[in-house]
């Protein structure tokens, strides 16, 4: 079998931990990927010291997308949105244990679109503040 | 390998399948160490044999020159197999020589149909007629003319089985549009759209019809007269001929009365600092230097295909996907879009519930498969189904009833993996 599709992207994929929306929540972001249709929204609390308390994510797509949100939504709870905002390619592809070719990257990396436009946009917010 | 059934296997292979395939070298490659090149692929282009690759090697080899007004050998010879492949991709629709234009592809045909004839006939408010089959080379053309031209395009809509409604057709002809564009296959649903009864209302309501032939041509014979088309659309790629190549086939006497499209060498007559004097037809709108080696390959293509014949080789693409509809819906949770086999060309696009088209594919291709997944160029068609993605399996005369074994096999460890 594709060395993609080993068992932590199924696992990930079919019983995602992450799965599901924050109501109340402080950030949330959506986005899409048109070309293959992948959804994703993230949301997040953040707590007083600017951690983020929980994270969660709903949407629809592909295995590597949902198993690449999954996997970045628990990575991130726990973590500063400085630490966020500065998570590179290689962090998710390093989540994923997985290498994959230019069209299915993008597959991978919606998570992290979607939450760092979620995370600059509340910096943004807080400046204009 | 699952045993192949009955009334198909008396139609199989109509053609000799294995000196066919002995035809086209990337049919022996590998994917990986023992896994086999299974090529599902060939709506989005085919392959090519060695005459189209031998061909253009040999043009390069011993004939490369530029073409038109030079008198050295070589530019004679190098002219002489450009017109000759404009001539054989002219007979195989039924054309005179003098009505193709060579394009980059069937898309560019269309936008040069859009920006010469429709910016010089369309005026604000008129309408063009498309279907909802369509996909993006005959969408947006129109789109950029008419938001341009304030034009209204109008849609024939698709029936669930993927067929055009008729009925609607005539209302829509009714509001008397300029132009109906309309593509002779759909890349998605399979469909093969009756354009000759189309193509006669569109006249009884005064309309232009141009027939989008890129998916249609590689399959069926086509005579521009008999569909009575004003425009055609082709591309040499996806008919065993190589990428950077199509053709726009126009009447005579539309062509003649067409502004320029684009400007240069070659596409004139005489230029002084000012202005110019075009040439005849087709050069006028073949500005620069065309794909030489590239008209050479798609006349060798064609002298292929028609050594196979065009019955034959549509024959047994109708006994493939009548195969791969009755082996994929042997398959729980998969749904096979588009009409019945004898409505279709050689595709079919289906999904498996539960299983996103791109993970359908990447497994797929692990077993050596190249399929589709995605919208294939026709996004609003998708919107229409309610399905952000299918996967497309697409035949040629190469492919096996075999492979299709393979893939439904594929599915199978593909529904296995994700259980």
């Amino acid at each position: 079998m594709d060395d993609l599709y080993r068992q932590q992207i199924i696992d990930r994929y079919k019983h995602p931990l992450k799965r599901g929306v924050l109501e109340p929540h402080d950030i949330t972001f959506e986005d899409e990927n048109p070309l293959c249709g992948d959804r994703l929204r993230i949301d997040l609390r953040v707590g007083p010291d600017g951690k983020i308390t929980q994270a969660a994510f709903s949407g629809d797509g592909c295995a590597i997308s949902q198993a690449s949100a999954d996997l970045l939504a628990e990575y991130i709870e726990g973590k500063p949105l400085e630490e966020v905002r500065a998570l590179s390619k290689e962090d998710i592809l390093d989540l994923l244990g997985i290498e994959l070719s230019p069209i299915r990257l993008k597959c991978a990396l919606l998570s992290l679109k979607v939450l760092k436009a979620g995370a600059y946009g509340m910096k943004d917010l807080k400046e204009a503040e | 390998m699952r045993a192949i059934k009955a009334e198909t296997a008396a139609n199989q292979y109509l053609i000799d399948i294995q000196r066919i395939r002995a035809d086209f070298p990337i049919l022996k490659r590998e994917i990986k160490p023992g896994i086999p090149l299974i090529y599902l692929d060939s709506a989005a282009t085919s392959q090519k044999p060695n005459a189209v690759i031998d061909s253009m090697s040999e043009y390069y080899r011993n004939h490369n020159a530029n073409i038109h007004r030079a008198v050295h050998t070589l530019a004679e010879e190098a002219t002489a197999m450009y017109e000759a492949g404009r001539a054989k991709v002219a007979a195989c629709i039924a054309a005179q020589p003098e009505e193709l234009i060579f394009t980059r592809n069937a898309t560019e045909a269309i936008n040069l149909v859009a920006q010469s004839w429709g910016r010089a006939r369309l005026q604000a408010g008129d309408r063009i007629l498309l279907s909802e089959l369509e996909h993006h080379s005959n969408l947006v053309p129109w789109q950029i003319l008419a938001k341009e031209r304030d034009l209204q395009l109008d849609f024939i809509p698709m029936t669930g089985s993927g067929e055009l409604d008729l009925d609607t057709c005539e209302k829509l002809l009714a509001r008397g549009p300029k132009l109906v564009a309309l593509t002779q296959m759909s890349n998605v649903m399979g469909t093969i759209v009756p354009i000759r009864d189309i193509t006669r209302s569109a006249h009884r309501a005064g309309a232009r019809v141009l027939v989008d032939a890129a998916q249609a041509a590689p399959h069926k014979a086509i005579d521009v007269h008999d569909l009575d088309a004003d425009f055609l659309a082709l591309s040499a790629h996806k008919m065993c001929g190589p990428t950077g190549i199509g053709a726009l086939y126009g009447k005579v006497e539309i062509l003649h009365a067409m502004p320029p499209f684009l400007g240069g060498g070659d596409m004139i007559r005489k230029v002084d600092w000012r202005s110019f004097e075009p040439n005849d037809l087709p050069h006028n709108f073949e500005a620069g230097t065309p794909a030489i080696a590239e008209a050479v390959g798609w006349g060798a293509a064609i002298d292929y295909l028609n050594a196979i014949g065009f019955d034959a080789i549509h024959r047994h693409e109708k006994a493939l996907a009548a195969y791969a509809m009755e082996s994929l819906r042997e398959i729980p949770g998969v749904t096979v879009l588009g009409p019945e086999p004898s409505k279709r060309g050689g595709l079919v696009s289906f999904t498996l519930e539960g299983i996103h088209p791109h993970d359908i594919a990447q497994i797929l291709d692990s077993y050596g498969i190249a399929v589709r997944a995605g919208h294939h160029c026709a996004m609003p068609l998708h919107t229409k189904l309610g399905l952000s993605a299918t996967t497309r399996a697409s035949f040629y005369l190469y492919t096996t009833f075999e492979e299709i074994d393979a893939l439904a096999e594929g599915l199978q460890k593909t529904r296995a993996l994700f259980a």
